[in-house]
């Protein structure tokens, strides 16, 4: 069987972006963001060895818009072309998918009760193209076949966020019932606290975000606990993206062996980064 | 079932783009969205009035669009951040000038409330 081996929660900050494809990673702003993820290529690539990323992120205006805008989508496609998302296509090469694996996928979710949207063409943004390049060296292709797992959380009403981690429980006996020996690694991204509307734009909350930081890694469940009023008194509008990590550690074991922690906040998000290894 | 977003606690300088939110910025964030594509962005670049034109947009909708007063179109015309920040890219006007105005500071105040302003 298929089977998770590892899990990532990162912020997906556009700038990063930006910076990444502007050659300044090492501006003294900017290096100890990118520095960090450093060791987080290697394992990857040395120990994690995964051949598949399942990417939990949300779409900002790319493939989807507020005339159908769907609570929950996944990609269903052996290619995700590098999508426009107002500020032209970014020098990055396009996605591999994997079809079968994703069909697979929708097909197990669907029956437990998780009815995906599913997309045979879909164009990629910076909510799932940041931490791929922050996460995957790139030359000249991607190592990692990919599943692009969209969740809506711009427009409310959202998934709750114990929703999302049961999705994530649901990914699980997913990938665990799909026949061969393929390696997954499930990337949470978005957030963390960020507000970008509103005279309350730029509000960050560093100790809210550290202890999120320790507690997807050791007491999730408090996590999946909280409402989305919680989450945006606390963190800012912006933060709840937060809710797709949830399904990131739902999708793995019970307790995990952290591997890699960052945190920096230099502007206007809070920029975090945890890497667990999967225990069983 | 736990309420989600509840009405009753408001935050402070917050809007939450809820299905009312939504349904008001429908015709403003639809005119930004279009602006994912290069030939609208060209369009609206050589004649900003000709491409609003082509838009089902209202009288304020264009004049806020006009002035540049992204506090009105977050605050009063239900837009929604990641639809007009691809208008401010045309005009040149990005993510942090858009915040700045929307805060009642200038781009150089607000940047100065930053840890590491380099990094944007």
């Amino acid at each position: 069987m298929a089977r998770i081996v590892a899990g990532i929660g990162t912020s997906h900050v556009p700038s990063i972006g930006v910076a990444y494809d502007q050659g300044r990673t090492q501006e003294p702003a900017w290096k100890p963001l990118f520095d960090a993820y450093e060791p987080v290529k290697a394992w990857l690539r040395d120990e994690v060895r995964p051949d598949i990323a399942i990417v939990v992120y949300n779409d900002h205006g790319s493939s989807f818009f507020f005339d159908k805008y769907p609570t929950f989508a996944i990609g269903a496609s052996d290619l995700y072309p590098v999508g426009d998302e107002g500020w032209g296509r970014r020098p990055l090469p396009d996605f591999p998918g994997d079809a079968a694996f994703s069909w697979h996928l929708s097909e197990s979710l669907v029956y437990d009760e998780f009815d995906m949207t599913v997309c045979q063409e879909l164009a990629v943004e910076h909510g799932f193209m940041v931490p791929m390049h922050l996460c995957f060296d790139h030359d000249p292709v991607w190592p990692v076949k990919t599943v692009p797992l969209a969740v809506n959380v711009i427009q409310h009403p959202l998934p709750t966020g114990a929703r999302c981690w049961k999705l994530g429980r649901a990914i699980r006996r997913a990938v665990e019932s799909f026949p061969g020996d393929d390696r997954v690694v499930v990337l949470g991204t978005g957030g963390m606290s960020h507000q970008l509307n509103g005279a309350r734009f730029g509000h960050l909350n560093p100790d809210w975000d550290n202890d999120w930081l320790d507690r997807i890694e050791a007491d999730p469940a408090a996590l999946a606990a909280l409402t989305h009023q919680d989450i945006m008194e606390q963190a800012g509008a912006e933060a709840v993206e937060l809710i797709m990590w949830l399904t990131m550690r739902g999708a793995l074991s019970e307790r995990v062996r952290r591997a890699h922690r960052n945190y920096y906040a230099p502007m206007t998000t809070g920029m975090g980064l945890i890497a667990m290894e999967d225990d069983s | 079932m736990p309420v989600q977003v509840d009405r009753n606690r408001p935050i402070a300088d917050t809007r939450i783009f809820d299905g009312e939110e939504s349904r008001r910025g429908y015709r403003i964030n639809k005119f930004a969205m279009s602006l994912a594509r290069a030939e609208n962005r060209e369009a609206f670049a050589d004649d900003e009035e000709a491409y609003m034109a082509r838009w089902e947009l209202s009288p304020d909708e264009k004049e806020a669009i006009r002035e540049r007063d992204w506090r009105r179109i977050m605050e009063d015309l239900g837009g929604n951040i990641y639809m007009i920040i691809k208008i401010g890219t045309v005009t040149g006007h990005g993510l942090y000038q858009i915040g700045a105005h929307q805060r009642g500071e200038t781009y150089e105040e607000f940047l100065a409330t930053r840890n590491a302003s380099g990094a944007r």
